[in-house]
């Protein structure tokens, strides 16, 4: 049993407004008569498409590839027809269009056929390949692909998997809903990950106010029987389900940003991932539905099971969505991001669809200056002091924001939410968060361009050292035949071409005909790898040897 | 009277050596001035500063005689941080030299390109890749935007286009900084 | 357009200010209690006055007016300057020191929350230095009739005699200049029981206020402690050794300043260190240096130069004494390096 838990710092404790959508169960939301599914959905490479405009797919075909490790694979989430392959608005605060596959339902629903897959026997590596390729990515709203962190490290095992059920933030509760609905079959893909990880336990964690869920996953977990598994219940305090806060609260362990929570001996993943896991690996089903909480100022509030692709205006419209709505968010109040077009897809990473009003949500107040009351500092969890980076931030003095630990900010909007000078300080931090991304990006890009102009030099300079060699081998060749002419007893006393100006003149025309024939065609071969540069630097000096030769045998004739 | 100059002289002096020792026996080794001066700028070789390149005109800035503000590509912000590095006063960017454009890459119109690699000849990056009477094309991640490539093309088939913004790139915006009453008043100050 | 958090507690720098207010009822009522009714005359005349140089330096700055006046952070300076003052000074002496807090203290500097200095404490120390004669004019306890505090107030002719009733501070310093002993000064008429008659009383109703600020968690823990701990602790030790030249921690504690300086100066967040840490050292520095100023120094009372002096300081104590970042408790932060 797990005697004690810890706490993190900071923390709000907004009202959690969760109730609206958990009074009806989750409904199967009907497909929508396009379904548009976005290549890139996760962290990481964007995956490549495996169909055609015009193919016909299986419900959990597998539409793109993973493109290299760090990705995954995206799939049908039905039979159909592929009807486009083009950019299409994401849910993303941008509103940018990305690559999407774009289904048209056939309605047949039909299945393809599934590999079959033992994964009791499999390997981990064959398992994360899998996972993979059944796309599976973290649901908490990370998307990071899962196969990656289903990998116990150097050291071989794990402390802890916590599996995170936590769902802290107001108004979303579509863990909250399929913890009620498949506890056993969340518990047995934690119970799949404990075994890929070697992991010593695993907890199941949420905070005490679901206590339906408890109920439901103690029930699993005592039906199961695993020692090793427990459901643990922490108090509720904005961003308890925060991965690092709840590993904090559960372990003690703080894992600092950056470095990974293997290193630390724990791992933590959403509890739909670990549904997802089971589902992947026990029934073949890739990742093609998630849980959608549609709430706010909507008619209907509850929970949809979606499929991926669906467009949200279609949840809206089931839901009912109010006329006196002037805000569509993806995500809680609190972390959420605005949502600029409604015709966008349900992702992968979607797990609440908010509607805003005005009486809902206010505007806020317009912003005064910071008083440095401290208020954000006693509620940030992560232990920032927000003021300071705020300061740095507004003043576009990025490395001072960076010294202040800017990049350890999760965003999680408690600062802003206690500030009395209602300054959107989250906007600021995102704001220079990008901002140094985008000059890092810059950088990487300007030091690749210098690399590549100082080879192209360094390239022009050997080619000229190599015409000169060449010129001076041919130079030191002329006074070789010349005897053999016999015609010129001055030979002895002019020893190279420089002493007599015609000759020279001669040769130096033809050295630059030469030079310019030379360059037209070894111009042709520019931006080679270093190999292919060598191979072809080889052949042109064997041309060049033989036609010294021929060269220097013309004459002798 | 002579006492106090005296004093002060002695005062003058072995502050002076102090100084003069402190700057021999402290002495910084640092990155020489070109190599930063060559950080800072944005790397797409394009000559605009009429320098053949980044790293000459960096020597020519460090050797007093290039200006700060020759570099169209690097921007106000170049100028700017040139300023701040060598302790110069920031000026705005010359126009001789050309004025800031969005960041761009060169695309070949595929159906244009003779395959006469001039552009190939002319590309400072190795951003083209293509052979002699083949169609060519830019590498559109190597491509600094330098806009060489375009003068030599006889086909005229090289645009340069502006980098789209992607999910991937796209930035927060600064927030709004409402503080100031708008502009409504401004106006009023100018005329006055 | 604005993002996320959409949820905002129901909190704002109006509030704030307003709950500071009204903490410091309890000892502005003590006061007038104590001393007659100059001191609302006073309150009044400051608040008219910081609310119109605000207003002017505002529309001066182009900045939103009515906003910036209803935070009513220029009403907080305006009350701390009317307290800390003798309650029958001239007006002038009033509208001089509140025009220098709110103007060259508070906007000059760029406004709210950029001013390096508590502006209450800039006005205070301009007015002691330039005219120390009229601030160490303190009103008898025995009071006078309103008509005639207005008088004064107005800037008629003072009978000094009816004015000056020093303070205890002030009592303890001439007493000590001439050679008595602390236990001597202490018998006169002027001292109650423990830090002047009437003055525990104010004293006691700052540390109420300042009680009523740390339950509505305005301010934090920190500060009050440091400073009054720090204040026993160096007056303690100092009159363990020389009870006779060295006045007791209680009352040091109960005297002068002290307590408004513990809760309601020192505390403001503006000119205050920060970080917990430095929080810490900022008041026990500020506690150490007003005794300092109050054993040797030339004035009676120090806390004004004592809390400026750290104003000072609060950039270097705030980077150096940042916490430790979630995950990053074993290095140190690299805050000191610029």
């Amino acid at each position: 049993m797990l005697s004690k838990l810890f706490s993190f710092n900071g923390g709000v404790k907004p009202d959690p407004n969760k109730s609206l959508s958990t009074r009806e169960p989750i409904a199967r939301l009907a497909l929508p008569p396009q379904l548009v599914i976005p290549l890139h959905q996760h962290i990481g490479g964007t995956p490549r498409p495996l169909v055609h405009v015009g193919d016909k797919v299986l419900r959990g075909q597998r539409i793109g590839a993973a493109d290299g490790n760090v990705s995954s694979a995206v799939h049908a989430p039905t039979s159909g027809h592929v009807v486009a392959i083009e950019p299409r608005p994401m849910p993303h605060a941008s509103g940018l269009s990305s690559p999407a596959v774009v289904i048209e339902p056939d309605g047949l629903d039909a299945a393809i056929e599934r590999e079959p897959f033992d994964w009791h026997a499999a390997a981990p590596g064959e398992i994360r390949d899998f996972l993979r390729d059944a796309g599976v990515v973290g649901l908490g709203g990370a998307v990071f692909p899962s196969h990656l962190k289903l990998n116990p490290g150097k050291s071989g095992h794990t402390d802890t998997l916590v599996i995170n059920g936590a769902e802290c933030e107001p108004f979303i509760t579509c863990d909250d809903m399929l913890m009620r609905a498949e506890p056993e079959n969340i518990l047995r893909g934690a119970l799949i990950m404990q075994r890929m990880l070697a992991a010593k336990q695993v907890l199941v964690a949420l905070e005490d106010n679901k206590p339906e869920a408890a109920a439901a996953l103690k029930a699993a977990a005592q039906s199961l029987g695993h020692a090793s598994l427990e459901v643990v219940v922490v108090p509720t305090r904005y961003p308890a389900g925060g991965a690092k806060q709840l590993i904090r609260v559960l372990t003690g362990i703080e894992v600092p940003h950056g470095s990974r929570s293997t290193d630390y001996g724990v791992q933590c993943f959403n509890v739909a991932t670990a549904l997802a896991v089971w589902r992947a690996l026990e029934h073949g089903e890739p990742l093609t539905r998630r849980i959608v909480t549609v709430t706010g100022n909507v008619e209907r509030p509850r929970n949809f099971d979606v499929a991926i692709g669906t467009p949200i205006s279609h949840l809206f419209a089931a839901a009912g969505l109010k006329p006196d709505t002037d805000k569509l968010i993806m995500g809680g109040p609190m972390m959420g991001i605005p949502l600029p077009n409604i015709d966008a897809p349900v992702v992968k990473a979607t797990n609440c669809l908010l509607a805003s009003s005005p009486a809902l949500f206010a505007p806020p107040e317009p912003e005064l200056p910071c008083i440095r009351c401290g208020e954000c500092a006693r509620a940030c969890p992560a232990d920032l002091q927000p003021f300071e980076l705020y300061w740095h931030s507004r003043a576009r003095n990025f490395g001072r924001a960076q010294e202040y630990k800017l990049f350890d900010c999760i965003e999680c909007g408690c600062c802003a939410y206690v500030c009395p000078s209602h300054i959107p300080l989250v906007d600021y931090y995102r704001y220079a968060k990008s901002e140094i991304w985008a000059r890092e990006r810059d950088k990487d890009a300007a030091d690749s361009a210098r690399e590549r102009f100082e080879f192209r030099n360094w390239r022009a300079d050997r080619e000229k050292e190599e015409k000169a060699a060449k010129l001076a081998a041919r130079n030191a060749a002329k006074p070789a035949v010349k005897p053999t002419d016999g015609s010129a007893p001055a030979a002895d006393v002019a020893p190279s071409a420089g002493d007599d100006p015609m000759k020279a003149l001669i040769e130096a025309a033809m050295a630059r005909a030469r030079a310019q024939k030379e360059a037209v065609a070894a111009k042709n071969t520019d931006a080679l790898t270093p190999a292919q540069q060598a191979q072809i630097d080889a052949a042109e000096e064997r041309r060049k040897r033989a036609s010294e030769l021929s060269g220097s045998n013309a004459p002798a004739e | 009277m002579i006492t106090a100059l005296i004093v002060m002289a002695g005062l003058a002096l072995v502050l002076g050596a102090t100084l003069g020792a402190a700057s021999v026996l402290f002495r910084t080794q640092g990155d020489p001035l070109v190599d930063k001066i060559d950080a800072i700028l944005p790397q797409t070789q394009c000559g605009q500063c009429g320098y053949p390149g980044c790293k000459p005109y960096a020597t020519a800035i460090a050797g007093g005689e290039a200006d700060i503000n020759q570099c169209p590509p690097g921007g106000d912000e170049g100028v700017r941080k040139l300023a701040d590095l060598l302790g110069r006063e920031y000026k705005p960017l010359n126009a001789e030299h050309g004025i800031e454009k969005p960041k761009s890459v060169a695309v070949i119109d595929e159906a244009t390109c003779i395959g006469c690699t001039l552009c190939i000849q002319a590309c400072p990056v190795d951003a083209i890749v293509g052979a002699a009477k083949q169609m060519h094309t830019i590498v559109a991640d190597l491509c600094t935007g330098c806009e060489l490539c375009v003068p030599p093309c006889p086909a005229d088939c090289i645009d340069m286009v502006p980098v789209a913004e992607t999910v991937e790139n796209w930035k927060w915006r600064y927030p709004v900084f409402e503080l100031k009453v708008q502009p409504a008043t401004l106006p009023a100050k100018e005329a006055a | 357009m604005y993002n996320s958090p959409y949820l905002r507690q129901n909190t704002s720098v109006r509030r704030v200010m307003v709950t500071v207010l009204v903490a410091m009822l309890p000892a502005i009522a003590v006061q007038v209690w104590l001393f007659g009714i100059g001191l609302l005359l006073q309150i009044a005349l400051a608040s008219a006055t910081a609310l119109a140089c605000e207003a002017a330096m505002l529309s001066m700055r182009r900045r939103p007016v009515a906003r910036a006046l209803g935070d009513g952070s220029a009403l907080v300076t305006a009350w701390l300057i009317a307290v800390c003052l003798p309650p029958l000074l001239p007006w002038w002496m009033i509208v001089i020191g509140t025009s220098f807090a709110i103007i060259i203290g508070k906007h000059l500097y760029g406004g709210l929350g950029q001013n390096p200095f508590n502006p209450a404490m800039l006005a205070y120390c301009v007015l002691i230095i330039s005219f120390p004669a009229l601030m160490s004019q303190w009103p008898g306890l025995q009071g006078s009739d309103p008509a005639t505090q207005l008088h004064w107030v107005l800037g008629g002719e003072r009978a000094l005699d009816a004015v000056t009733g020093a303070t205890p501070l002030d009592a303890l310093r001439t007493g000590l200049l001439g050679n008595a002993d602390v236990s001597a000064v202490m018998q006169s008429a002027a001292f109650g029981h423990v830090a002047g008659a009437g003055w525990e009383w104010v004293a006691l109703a700052w540390g109420a206020g300042g009680l009523l600020l740390l339950a509505l968690r305005i301010i934090t823990w920190h500060i009050p402690v440091a400073f009054l701990g720090a204040m026993a602790l160096v007056s303690g030790v100092a009159w363990l050794i020389d009870p006779s030249h060295y006045a007791s921690p209680a009352f040091h504690l109960l005297a002068g300043g002290t307590m408004l300086g513990a809760f309601f100066i020192a505390t403001d967040p503006v000119s205050g260190a920060t970080t917990p840490r430095g929080k810490l050292i900022f008041a026990a520095g500020i506690a150490l240096i007003a005794w300092l100023i109050r054993a040797f120094g030339a004035y009676p009372d120090g806390i004004a130069f004592a809390v400026l002096l750290l104003n000072i300081c609060v950039p270097l104590i705030d980077i150096k004494t940042q916490p430790p970042v979630f995950g990053h408790k074993v290095e140190p932060p690299d805050g000191g390096a610029r």
